[in-house]
């Protein structure tokens, strides 16, 4: 049962990335299932070479952006980011796993928006056939990210389908009961 | 500068019409129908024309489906440029837009899910006897044009009383809409800044800067725009049932009617009217949209998080809202049913062109995201409570100290009848496809 958070669950998935009988249609192809770990992505990427220092780069910037602005992935309803560099047979391949509460699509738009909007630059154009166009097109980073998505196999939640904004609810009903506690001393 | 001359009226305006006519066309062949277009479009008028115009009595719009503009003879590389959503339909389109049970197209009438709806000319009239000049008219050019036929039709009457619009449930309607910088509205306070053109008409900067991927040539998308039609019937008799069983008096009804829709049936809106109706403040375009959510009602206790107008425009609660606005034209269709009546079965809704420059990221994002996502704002399992796909198995919350107010398995209160994906030129560019070769 998916609102049952205290039974941890584990959901395999078959190779395509869909369960057949429940494939539902988004706006841009497929909905991506959402398991007990929430929905999310794995993209891996060819890197350009001689491109790996704009990626550490990039992420001193981005941390640096977030603390000055708390809120400023917020609206990609995020649980969780984790880039990684890493080599095969010489090349530098870079993986982008993000853990969130908006379907794939909706996720990549909005995170189109944020860069427009902050006037970034996206680490994905350090990527081999990433779209020159992609600020004004959508769609292209869209079909960029399905094509390089590489779907779990298996999906595993300690506390299963809980999304970010009920954790951050829980935490603050904690918080508020410990304040209250400490009025009632 | 936005091109008024070349602009389809619709686009920027709202006639002052109380009768409509949708008349849906199909082209037997590509002669016949640029012939067809070749003089209809003489009577279709430019945002300049009717701002110069002190005596209109009606306002034309034409618009194509993709198989339409294909029938009329566009070339391949055209057609290939438009945007998939738009090649595919709204028909293909049902499970994005959630138009599944009795909404989906296997149910829609007018023949407007299948591969022959072409083109729709867009009557409104200053009144019924004009609309039926008009009929006539049309009636007369379709006779001398070969290979043009009509597929279905929808005649549409503002229903009473006549001295505000609203829909048969009884709400005050338009009373949120987008303002497109440049086109000389001013917006009412509340409702934001004026949009850059490029989110509505086609070849101009958006949001995020120069219009770019527009359908080729350029004379044929310039100063045009796409349009989304949906044929909502509306349960009159089901929704005052429901209100019955919801309160023991007329004024409990009155609560929960306002708490589905975040305003009362006057215009007022919760956020500013929570307690008690306010129709001066409904009525007054000055202060009923002057509101925001995340400082004046975060937790939703004036209007629920699910509630209507909270969906549709999530303000300062939802991210890049300027990128989703989405101008709507349309009227009511079907007989009034009068209150304490019985439902006739008669059909009644609202039939409506929703106004946008990229279906799949206004139009479409608005019904997956906004409008049918069970989990919109956490709620778990809600959906729109007048347009989402309500299949009685779901709930409504009002939120409520000390404790919240669920309705469980809540009825649908409309079903969609039909629906189309159209492209809306600006008048060069029917000039342009009224002037194509044949093949």
């Amino acid at each position: 049962m998916e609102n049952d958070w205290t039974k941890p669950a584990a959901v395999a998935i078959p190779k395509e990335g869909f369960f057949k009988d429940q494939e539902q249609q988004g706006r841009y192809g497929p909905i991506f299932p959402k398991t007990p770990a929430c929905y999310g992505f794995s993209i891996i990427a060819k890197i350009i070479p001689g491109h790996e220092e704009n990626f550490y780069e990039y992420g001193r910037n981005l941390a640096e952006g977030v603390a000055g602005t708390p809120d400023l992935l917020a609206s990609l309803k995020l649980h969780y980011l984790r880039w990684n560099l890493f080599q095969i047979k010489g090349d530098t391949y870079f993986q982008y796993m993000g853990i969130f509460d908006t379907d794939f699509d909706k996720y990549t738009e909005d995170a189109v928006a944020i860069f427009a909007a902050t006037g970034r630059s996206t680490v994905f154009e350090n990527l081999e056939g990433f779209p020159k166009d992609w600020r004004t097109n959508a769609g292209a980073f869209i079909k960029f990210m399905r094509d390089h998505q590489c779907p779990s196999f298996m999906e595993y939640g300690e506390y299963p389908y809980v999304s970010a904004d009920e954790i951050k609810k829980a935490l603050k009903l904690k918080a508020a009961f410990s304040n209250m506690l400490d009025q009632m001393q | 500068m936005l091109e008024f001359d070349d602009i389809q009226h619709i686009l920027l305006e709202r006639a002052p019409a109380l009768a409509a006519r949708y008349e849906f066309l199909t082209f037997r062949d590509a002669p016949g129908g640029r012939k067809w277009l070749n003089t209809i479009r003489q009577t279709v008028k430019s945002v300049a024309e009717i701002r110069a115009g002190i005596d209109d009595l009606r306002w034309v719009t034409v618009a194509f489906t993709w198989n339409g503009l294909q029938a009329l003879g566009l070339d391949e590389a055209s057609l290939a440029s438009f945007p998939d959503e738009f090649r595919q339909g709204m028909t293909a389109r049902a499970e994005v837009l959630g138009d599944n049970g009795p909404n989906h197209p296997d149910h829609w009438v007018g023949g407007l899910a299948g591969p022959d709806v072409h083109a729709v000319v867009i009557l409104f009239a200053r009144d019924v006897d004009e609309r039926e000049r008009c009929r006539i008219e049309h009636e007369k050019l379709l006779a001398c044009s070969a290979g043009v036929e009509v597929l279905s039709t929808l005649d549409l009457e503002a229903t009473p009383p006549l001295g505000y619009a609203h829909d048969h449930f009884g709400y005050r309607d338009r009373l949120s809409q987008p303002v497109i910088e440049g086109s000389g509205e001013e917006p009412t306070p509340g409702s934001g800044a004026p949009l850059k053109p490029g989110e509505f008409i086609l070849g101009y900067p958006d949001e995020l800067g120069p219009a770019a991927n527009l359908p080729q040539p350029e004379i044929l998308s310039r100063n045009g725009s796409f349009m989304a039609y949906r044929r909502i019937e509306e349960h009159v008799g089901a929704f005052r049932d429901f209100l019955s069983s919801q309160g023991q008096n007329s004024e409990e009804q009155e609560f929960v009617a306002a708490k589905l829709m975040g305003r009362w049936r006057s215009g007022a809106p919760l956020v500013l009217a929570p307690l008690k109706d306010d129709p001066k403040l409904g009525a007054d375009p000055q202060r009923n949209n002057d509101f925001n959510y995340k400082e004046m009602d975060p937790l939703g206790y004036a209007a629920p998080l699910g509630s209507h107008i909270r969906r549709m425009n999530p303000r300062d609660t939802a991210a890049n809202m300027n990128r989703r606005r989405i101008i709507r034209r349309g009227a009511t269709y079907g007989p009034a049913l009068s209150e304490g009546v019985p439902d006739d079965g008669v059909e009644r809704g609202l039939a409506a062109f929703v106004i946008c420059a990229s279906l799949i990221r206004q139009f479409e994002f608005a019904q997956n995201v906004w409008v049918n996502d069970k989990n919109f704002h956490e709620l778990g399992n809600e959906r729109d409570p007048f347009i989402g796909h309500q299949d009685g198995t779901l709930e409504f919350k009002i939120p409520k100290r000390p404790i919240r107010k669920t309705i469980k398995g809540l009825p649908a209160f409309t079903t969609v009848r039909g629906g189309a994906y159209f492209f809306l030129p600006g008048l060069k560019a029917l000039g342009f496809l009224a002037g194509l070769k044949s093949r």
